[in-house]
């Protein structure tokens, strides 16, 4: 059975709604659409407040390369360009849109037929989807259009894309991969031609028998693309894991997916570059899974860029009495939020309520040197050298010690019988690694 | 018997006498050449070696005043101008007075002050808290209180108030080494000039949110309603992004900045007890402010 | 609803935690302990209880009275420091001193380091060398199995196989001659012998280690890595000279080993931190096992090698490193 080989965890599933149809999330009555949705420079803001929109004109241009354009999700008056909270728990600027109605930008194909023959040629694809605001859907939110324009002298003979979903309570990528089949092969296809790729492979764990039948039929149909299960076992969704499990090539440290030959791409990506190249619709919306032990409808939805997550805590049968943690994406990398008012953007692959008993952390205790942390890193790396050593503000030595190399999995956290917050001073080293770098730069 | 004891004394004291031979010709061979001063200047420091200087411990900074060409950009906070003048008499230059600084902590968002809006469970680290998001209150600005600025402080002179959740600098004890200061993931905590008999006036406040967002999550907020730089006749005072500063060197201290203020966020500290007036001072005396000791004493 | 409680990723924890681990390393230890029960009768049920009582109480008192911190009795690394101290002492040692033994290794051995997590040397074997290097007479002189259930200080003495194998080595016996004297490896392997009081029973001390591989609490390169070690080492020295040293099953059979290697090598805290070190701390515990036991004056090498090896664990951390994701072994 393929998987990764060093170190992973098994968290409990808990896929509460796998197989729960995707749902189309009413418009709210205002939305708030952040600038700040992807990884890179933050893009210019073009429109002006009280300016009349329609759903799919661009309210913001990228700036710089590693950037991205973002379209309004709805029709209706800009009433102010402000500073929102969004998921990063501070402050930052978002268009806000009071909704009057749904009129769609002309141009826009929204018929549910399926488009196959792609007509344009790769250069084109790289192009447009940098002008359709496509990111990275997996909750990276690395803008593709740079993945797709290869460094000069590399060459990829692999495009990999990640339908893991190992992250416990979502199924975002997992009803996408049941009922947009055809729409994600094509999208592949379409990335296969502008990458100049003769092979994809679709990695999906095996607790989803189902979409993987339904995309090994439905791949028959598309030339070059293997749908391979993989055993379940977490981070199987991490870029460098997914790599190493598939084409067993290790991306080196500090390196990144095309040193080896690779690019890796969500399934939720794929679905959007099928809607942006075949449908000229920019990426305004998309799948969220709204989930929660004690949640009474929870589910699938189709949800607009901007909507605030209590609009579909709404939806979802309404915030259940005992919930203690709402946490952006699922327990393991998922962000907690200070706020139901924070907009949906991009990245945001779910939501995840936790009930109240589930939301502290433990009593943290002395480390009893057990070395599960050490067994469990996916990276090999030591995280209770490297808490120790970011406790003590000694980071350059974490550096030394691989600190950078962390993909903040959590699994030694979520591992460490004594409770011992590891991951969070290993976020701080990064950090601080960081500031460093920059300063020896300069 | 006495033969093996014998025995034993001589070639042990034997090998130590080798020994202490071989070390004298090794230490003779590779002794290190320093200049003699360096030990003085170190002897003449404070050896708190709490970086303060900018050097990593006061024998660098040692080493770096002899090595210097003049007094400039070198200077001991926690020594402060009197060993910086026997340092500099060491090395026969001129010495350059500082005016001397105190850390000062521009927060008074006190738990009573500043409803908490969330429950934080973290590590116990402003620096991990603050990397995730803006706190467990509405201000985005405000003190964190997890004592990452009590931690680096070599002179005590720093500690976390438990009923307020805010950080108090002791000012006999503060040398302005900065260690807080660099601490603080907020830059909630600035040096500012020592006035005499540690009187002080400041804003107590960084929260550049507008006026209404910012009173909405901190009734002691500064609002950037500008009423303080209308009263100040010395042009100390300054707006800027709905936030009021007050420069420490064109401040003199005149008070008539502190009753103004809506908010009671300018804290004036060390003064007598203002004498009662006619003027209607009442009505700037709102909720929140019983939580600051300092302040109502002065207001009485 | 109250308050959201916000908090860094991972929201999600293992319901493992220390009491849980330590538990079940008491649960692997129990067949060796009904072994010992049978074998020894009261005299093992005596020296075990007394050590768990006495190293509980000895950390409940250290930890409330002069470190003035929570007692953290309950997390059960107490009670396994006194049954694996009582394991490795004779089942018919007076109490007095196997209170003492559990003094120092809660006093000393744990305790004046910081408590679990800080101590560098296993607790319960600074407890044993210490009575060892301390009370050689008695803690030299093991009751004979079986015929002394009822017995408990005055049990008739035996010795060891590795005592006998010694003494006929001094003695310029050929290994034939000693193995006469010395019980079938099916008593052994069962054990029907005479020793410490946990240490006789390969089958049970094998089952403890099967337990804790399944529960995940250890990993098998500890253990292993020590068995292979003494297997190659000894096969070595036997195929060279038959007539001089006993086969490798002797040596995996006889004595401390099976304890020492499965319960004490691998204590958490004092083993190294990741796979590539544990292997690098068998391979050196097995090679110091055997030195000690055919070249050295002790019949017995275990112990100390781990103790040793212990104190060599920092080392191992620092410069032995796990393989790191994208090392790559080819190009170095």
């Amino acid at each position: 059975m393929r998987t990764f080989r060093l170190g992973g965890i098994h968290p409990p599933d808990n896929k509460i709604t796998a197989g729960s149809s995707i749902r189309e999330l009413p418009v709210p009555e205002q939305v708030s659409i952040p600038i700040f949705q992807h990884i890179g420079a933050p893009p210019k803001i073009l429109v002006e407040r009280g300016a009349e929109i329609k759903v799919g004109e661009p309210i913001a241009s990228s700036e710089g390369f590693i950037s991205a354009f973002i379209h309004s999700s709805v029709s209706g008056k800009v009433i102010k360009i402000d500073k929102v909270t969004d998921i990063s728990g501070y402050k930052r600027m978002a268009v806000v849109v009071k909704v009057d109605g749904d009129s769609w930008q002309d141009g826009i194909d929204r018929s549910p037929e399926l488009k196959k023959e792609i007509k344009i040629e790769p250069q084109e694809i790289i192009q447009k989807v940098l002008q359709m605001g496509i990111v990275g859907m997996g909750g990276a939110t690395f803008p593709t259009h740079v993945k797709l324009s290869l460094p000069r002298g590399k060459e990829a003979d692999y495009l990999l894309v990640n339908g893991a979903e190992c992250e416990p309570y979502l199924t975002s990528d997992h009803i996408l991969m049941v009922e947009r089949t055809n729409e994600i092969l094509c999208g592949i296809s379409i990335m296969m031609k502008a990458l100049n790729v003769e092979k994809a492979i679709i990695g999906i764990e095996n607790n989803k028998p189902d979409a993987i039948a339904r995309l090994t039929e439905c791949a028959r149909d598309f030339k070059g693309i293997e749908v391979a299960g993989m055993k379940v076992k977490y981070p199987q969704g991490g870029e460098k894991q997914l790599i190493k499990t598939l084409i067993d090539r290790e991306v080196p440290s500090g390196g990144l997916p095309i040193d080896v030959g690779a690019v890796v791409f969500n399934v939720g990506t794929m679905f959007a570059v099928y809607e942006a190249i075949q449908k000229n619709k920019p990426l305004i919306e998309r799948v969220v899974t709204i989930t929660g032990k004690d949640m009474k409808d929870p589910g699938n939805f189709m949800v607009r860029i901007g909507t605030p997550v209590s609009s579909l805590v709404e939806a979802a049968g309404g915030l259940p009495e005992s919930t203690g943690k709402v946490i952006s994406g699922g327990p393991m990398m998922g962000k907690a939020l200070n706020s139901l008012d924070v907009p949906i953007i991009k990245g945001t692959s779910g939501v995840t309520l936790l009930p109240e008993a589930e939301s502290s952390r433990k009593e943290i205790q002395n480390c009893i040197r057990c070395s599960k942390c050490v067994t469990v890193c996916p990276m090999g790396l030591e995280p209770y050298l490297l808490m120790a050593l970011g406790e003590r503000e000694m980071f350059e030595r974490m550096e030394d010690d691989k600190a950078m190399d962390c993909i903040e999995c959590g699994s030694c956290s979520y591992i460490c019988p004594s409770n011992r917050p590891l991951l969070d001073y290993i976020r701080l080293g990064k950090v601080e690694i960081n500031k460093l770098r920059r300063a020896r730069k300069n | 018997m006495n033969q093996v004891i014998l025995y034993t004394i001589i070639s042990l004291s034997a090998t130590g006498v080798a020994a202490a031979i071989i070390l004298f010709l090794i230490a003779q061979r590779f002794r290190v050449i320093e200049d003699p001063r360096i030990d003085d200047v170190e002897d003449a420091l404070p050896s708190a070696n709490c970086g303060g200087c900018g050097y990593a411990g006061c024998r660098n900074f040692a080493e770096a005043c002899v090595k210097a060409e003049n007094m400039s950009g070198l200077f001991c906070p926690p020594g402060g101008n009197d060993t910086m003048a026997n340092v500099a008499g060491i090395l026969g230059m001129e010495a350059l007075e500082q005016d001397p600084e105190v850390a000062v902590v521009r927060c008074s968002g006190s738990f009573a002050c500043r409803p908490r809006t969330n429950q934080y469970d973290g590590a116990t680290s402003c620096a991990v808290a603050s990397s995730l998001y803006a706190g467990d209150t509405g201000c985005q600005w405000g003190c964190l209180g997890h004592g990452d600025c009590v931690r680096p402080c070599e002179f005590d002179a720093i500690h976390m108030n438990p009923e307020t959740g805010l950080p108090e600098v002791v000012d006999e004890k503060c040398t302005a080494c900065n260690a807080c200061v660099e601490a603080c993931p907020k830059d909630i905590i600035e040096l500012r000039k020592r006035a005499k008999r540690d009187r002080k006036i400041f804003v107590s406040c960084i929260n550049e949110d507008k006026g209404g967002i910012a009173k909405k999550s901190c009734s002691v907020a500064c609002i950037g309603c500008g009423k303080c730089e209308k009263v100040c006749p010395h042009d100390a005072i300054t707006i800027e992004n709905f936030l009021a500063y007050i420069d420490p060197v064109k401040c003199k201290l005149c008070r008539k900045c502190p009753p103004v203020c809506p908010t009671n966020s300018i804290h004036e500290i060390g003064f007598p007890p203002r004498k009662p007036k006619p003027e209607p001072v009442a009505k700037t005396l709102e909720a929140g402010e019983s939580d600051e000791p300092t302040k109502k004493e002065d207001k009485k | 609803m109250g308050f959201v409680t916000v908090s860094p990723s991972p929201h999600e924890h293992t319901q493992g935690s220390v009491p849980k681990l330590m538990y079940g390393v008491l649960i692997a230890l129990l067949p060796a302990f009904l072994v010992s029960l049978y074998v020894f009768g009261i005299g093992a049920l005596i020296i075990t209880l007394t050590a768990m009582v006495s190293c509980l109480a000895f950390e409940y008192l250290i930890q409330k009275y002069l470190l003035k911190v929570t007692p953290s009795i309950s997390d059960g690394s107490a009670l396994i420091t006194g049954i694996l101290l009582a394991f490795c002492l004779p089942a018919n040692l007076p109490i007095w001193l196997v209170i003492l033994g559990s003094f120092v290794a809660i006093a000393v051995g744990k305790m004046s380091f910081g408590g679990l997590g800080n101590n560098p040397f296993n607790p319960a074997l600074v407890g044993r060398v210490f009575l060892f290097i301390s009370f050689p007479v008695q803690l030299t002189s093991w009751p004979e199995p079986i015929v002394n259930r009822l017995s408990y200080l005055d049990a008739s003495t035996g010795a060891t196989a590795l005592a006998t194998m010694k003494e006929g080595m001094k003695n310029s016996e050929s290994i034939p001659e000693i193995m006469a004297g010395i019980p079938a490896y099916t008593d052994m392997f069962l054990g029907k012998i005479s020793g410490s009081a946990g240490e006789i029973a390969a089958i049970a001390l094998l089952l403890g280690l099967v337990y804790m591989l399944i529960r995940k609490i250890i990993t098998w390169h500890i253990p292993v890595s020590i068995f292979l070690t003494v297997t190659l080492f000894t096969g070595i020295l036997w195929l060279a000279n038959p007539a001089k040293n006993p086969d490798p099953l002797f040596h995996l059979l006889s004595g401390g080993l099976m304890l020492g290697a499965i319960f004490m090598a691998t204590d958490y805290v004092t083993s190294p931190m990741n796979t590539r070190g544990m292997l690098v701390y068998g391979v050196m515990i097995g090679i110091i096992t055997v030195v000690i036991r055919v070249f050295g004056s002790y019949p017995e090498g275990v112990q100390f090698a781990i103790l040793i090896m212990n104190a060599i664990t920092p080392l191992i951390n620092k410069y032995v490193k796990p393989r790191r994701f994208g090392e790559r072994l080819e190009d170095g």
